[in-house]
């Protein structure tokens, strides 16, 4: 059995490479990988918060800000693996959409639960849209 | 490494769309099945993603902005819909 590589002197003849050698593509696969688990954990924890949590308002905190943070770990984690320049534009695309799109849809829900009255005033701190 | 991040993956990812789909049906108003279902299709996105990644292709590239963009699109009118605005 020979010892790890690095750690013995070196037999003469046993073969210098390290099969697990920190090389930039093991790098951004492991990079990869970690982001994209991070990103599953961000999604469940939208979702547990959209399943536990009160009011139409604290729902779509949940939804909005962990959700779109998990979306884009996971297209980070998309990007570290595939690593060409035409999939990260397209990627980015994504990203930027998600960005854009999710306060105003947020918004846009949070006024209509607002006007439909689905929204629990115990909750609130201070109500800006109250009428004086 | 691929089949064990699979394996997490898939399994975190569809308990987030489990979660989201019991919320999608207990409401209890319409705004609240708006939420749940854009989080389902964000789920879809990162599932799309993370299957891109593991398995390395890009042909799903443009399924992922078009779901980007679909979500948006749905969310706003069905939010038009379900709370008309003041004239």
């Amino acid at each position: 059995m020979t010892p790890p590589a690095g750690t013995g002197p070196l037999a003469p003849g046993q073969p210098v490479a390290v099969d697990w050698a920190l090389s930039p593509i093991a790098v951004a696969d492991w990079l990869g990988a970690v982001s994209l688990v991070a990103g599953a954990l961000l999604s469940l924890a939208a979702a547990i918060g959209v399943l536990r949590f009160p009011d139409t308002l604290s729902r779509m905190h949940a939804a909005t800000k962990p959700q779109v943070l998990g979306v884009l770990l996971l297209l980070l984690g998309l990007s570290l693996r595939l690593r060409t320049l035409s999939d990260l534009g397209m990627i980015a695309l994504v990203g930027i959409f998600q960005l854009a799109t999710a306060p105003v849809a947020a918004q846009m829900v949070g006024r209509a639960a607002y006007r439909s009255g689905r929204v629990d005033r115990r909750l609130l701190d201070v109500d800006e849209l109250a009428e004086p | 490494m691929n089949h064990l991040l699979t394996v997490v993956i898939a399994g975190l990812l569809s308990l987030t769309a489990l979660l989201a789909l019991v919320r999608l049906y207990r409401g209890p108003a319409l705004v609240d099945r708006v939420v749940a279902a854009d989080m389902l299709l964000a789920t879809m996105i990162g599932a799309v993603g993370a299957e891109a990644a593991i398995n390395r292709h890009a042909t799903t590239l443009p399924v992922l902005v078009v779901l980007a963009l679909l979500g948006f699109v749905g969310a706003v009118s069905l939010v038009r819909f379900a709370a008309p605005e003041k004239r």
